[in-house]
């Protein structure tokens, strides 16, 4: 395959045989060699031969192999001549993060670290295989999946303010249940409210550096050594459902004949197919962000409760991190939209978009970008350039390079928290072997990573934080 | 044949291949192989049974609706499987009928890949416990993928090759 260089950052797969667009890949040297090893640039270049795609098939830094499209893949279509697809999202929809900031500094917290997190475990189920605290009946369900965070909020799991500030309002206004198997219904009744396992964690962080101070203090960043929480889970049982039926469904009604990887099922936008997969997506969304809404409230009860306040403990912005969205954007010169398909990759609007909170329109959104089990985390900015670059997207996260296997055979999970421990950061788990898949050897540089998207543009450096005290579920 | 199967490295996800003498034998591996990457299943007491019907169009579809069956019964009733106590598959007889005809067209098997036209039956009982605090779940599985799907037929039996999402 054909790989060109255009700049330090920027490679390019020409156009050839089926490709509707070039493919632009994001990286560094290092990366590039990283993405060369697996299917991630073979699979961007199948994106760029799906109906209807725009401008280019985008490989964000982070990249490595998915399902039909590579994790760290920005893909948008035409709505009328484009399509959508399950494997351009993902199986967790809504994958994401949100970080609340506080006013409590390091120091204030040491004493009662421990405590602090046992609490935390306590309060937010982990619910593998168990199921949430709530018992939800199939009407509430629905109404969660409509209203998103925004029910979470009437229900009073937070304020309004924290609605302000998560994309979309923690509300998709496409999203309807209508269409969603009872299967799927059933995985989501007993995980509302629950983490999960896998990559998902609970951290609560401390800021280590800022690159950028007066964006970090519109962000609510003030110093160093000020204490953050950090929740990254997404839709649960509910979204891999909504993922595994519509693939069959897409696949039964149109094949997969002409297509260079069964993986990339896909449904044209407009069509009924198409639509009632993007509403039930859009449910999922809603249902990830309910899910988050509760689990900070629940964090935020644990400090007022182990601290005596819940002092200064604002949401500073919720992401999705795989989702597939109703964007505008310029192309050639107009203006028009597009479905945009995010599959590990983050929003990263500039300045101006209407899309997002007032209080940081004048800067760009946050971007949140989780590093591995006790790494470094990191909150970018978006750019006006990376609309022009990416659709206004950039990284999600590190990215594995290790399979779990390798990871299970090379660490042990006790061994790993009496390592993190000596750092200073006390470490709770369901499951060692859990923790061992999940070692921070098992991924990429997430430094790299961001240096990355910051010297391109994707999305600019604020500031880098380290965990304190780290939950997975 | 001795092994069941074994989990092949796979850098985001889980790959496992599942081996038997009959395809129903490697079909049950490959939901044991599933579960071992979230419990040890030879631990699991075999204390309550689940009954599985799953209908699919081609056998990759079938493999993806089982799985996603024991991910379910998992999720929503807390059942650990740990063993596949009975199980069937077959071919029914409008498909049967269907690949007939397709190959009367075609002059070719209508079998593999593009075999949107069979459907097949999978029964199962499965065999397990609910989950409770004497059992760890090491991680979670999301979703069984179409991902690098393999079956082959050897001298001594089937290899299948699957996915999963984690």
């Amino acid at each position: 395959m054909e790989i060109v260089r255009i700049s330090d950052f920027i490679w390019e797969i020409p156009k050839s045989g089926e490709m509707k667009v070039p493919a632009r890949i994001y990286a560094s040297e290092k990366l590039i060699e990283l993405a060369k090893r697996d299917q991630t640039l073979q699979q961007a270049r199948n994106v760029a031969c799906l109906p209807g795609i725009q401008r280019m098939s985008y490989v964000m830094p982070d990249a490595h192999q998915g399902y039909g499209f590579p994790i760290g893949g920005v893909a948008a279509f035409d709505l009328e001549e484009g399509i959508i697809s399950p494997g351009g999202v993902g199986y967790d929809i809504n994958c994401g993060v949100r970080l609340l900031r506080t006013d409590f500094k390091e120091s204030d917290i040491t004493a009662k670290r421990k405590e602090l997190l046992a609490e935390i475990f306590k309060e937010v189920p982990a619910g593998v295989g168990k199921g949430g605290i709530t018992k939800l009946s199939r009407n509430v369900l629905k109404e969660i999946l409509v209203k998103g965070a925004e029910w979470a909020v009437e229900q009073g799991y937070g304020i309004s303010e924290d609605l302000e500030r998560t994309e979309e309002g923690g509300r998709m206004k496409d999203a309807t249940w209508e269409f969603i198997s009872e299967r799927a219904l059933e995985r989501g009744i007993p995980q509302l409210g629950t983490l999960g396992a896998g990559n998902h964690f609970l951290e609560i962080q401390k800021v280590d550096e800022i690159y950028d101070e007066n964006v970090a203090k519109v962000f609510g960043i003030e110093e160093k050594g000020q204490v953050l929480v950090m929740i990254h889970c997404g839709s649960r049982g509910l979204g891999h459902q909504i993922a595994t039926d519509y693939i069959e469904l897409m696949e039964n009604k149109y094949g997969f004949k002409g297509l260079p990887d069964r993986e990339l099922i896909n449904a044209p936008f407009k069509s009924d197919l198409g639509q009632r997969y993007y509403k039930s997506m859009c449910a999922a969304v809603n249902y990830a962000f309910a899910n988050r809404q509760m689990i900070a409230h629940w964090v935020r009860d644990v400090f007022a409760k182990v601290m005596g306040s819940a002092r200064g403990m604002r949401q500073i912005y919720d992401v999705c991190h795989n989702v597939a969205k109703v964007e505008k954007h310029v192309v050639n010169g107009k203006e028009k939209l597009l479905c945009i398909h995010r599959k590990g990759a983050t929003r990263s609007f500039g300045p101006g978009r209407p899309e997002i909170p007032a209080v940081y329109r004048n800067v760009g959104q946050p971007v949140l970008i989780p590093g591995s089990m006790g790494t470094a985390s990191y909150i970018l900015v978006g750019t006006k350039e990376a609309e022009e670059l990416s659709f206004s997207s950039t990284a999600h996260g590190a990215g594995r390079v290790m399979s779990r296997h390798e990871a299970l055979r090379r660490f042990r999970g006790e061994q790993i928290r009496d390592e993190l421990a000596k750092k200073g950061v006390e470490l709770k788990a369901s499951s060692w072997k859990g923790v061992a898949e999940e070692a921070s050897a098992a991924y990429k540089d997430v430094d790299e990573v961001v240096r990355v998207s910051h010297e391109t543009g994707l999305g600019k450096l604020v500031a880098r934080v380290v965990p304190i005290g780290v939950m997975k579920g | 044949m001795e092994r069941k199967f074994e989990i092949l490295d796979h850098t985001a996800d889980a790959k496992f291949r599942a081996y038997g003498r009959t395809l129903e034998e490697a079909v049950a591996n490959a939901a044991l192989a599933m579960v071992s990457l979230m419990w040890d299943y030879e631990k699991v007491a075999l204390k309550t049974r689940e009954e599985v019907e799953i209908k699919a169009r081609s056998f990759e579809s079938l493999m993806v609706k089982f799985l996603s069956e024991i991910l379910y019964l998992f999720e929503v009733k807390g059942f650990l499987l740990g063993k596949v106590e009975e199980i069937k598959i077959e071919v029914t007889e409008a498909a049967k009928k269907a690949r007939k005809e397709a190959r009367e067209k075609n002059g070719s098997s209508a079998g593999g890949q593009n075999s949107y036209d069979q459907d097949y039956i999978l029964r199962a009982i499965l065999a397990g416990d609910l989950h409770s605090e004497k059992y760890e779940i090491m991680s979670e599985v999301k979703a069984a993928t179409y991902n690098d799907f393999a079956l082959e037929k050897g001298p001594d039996g089937y290899r299948l090759q699957m996915v999963v999402d984690m």
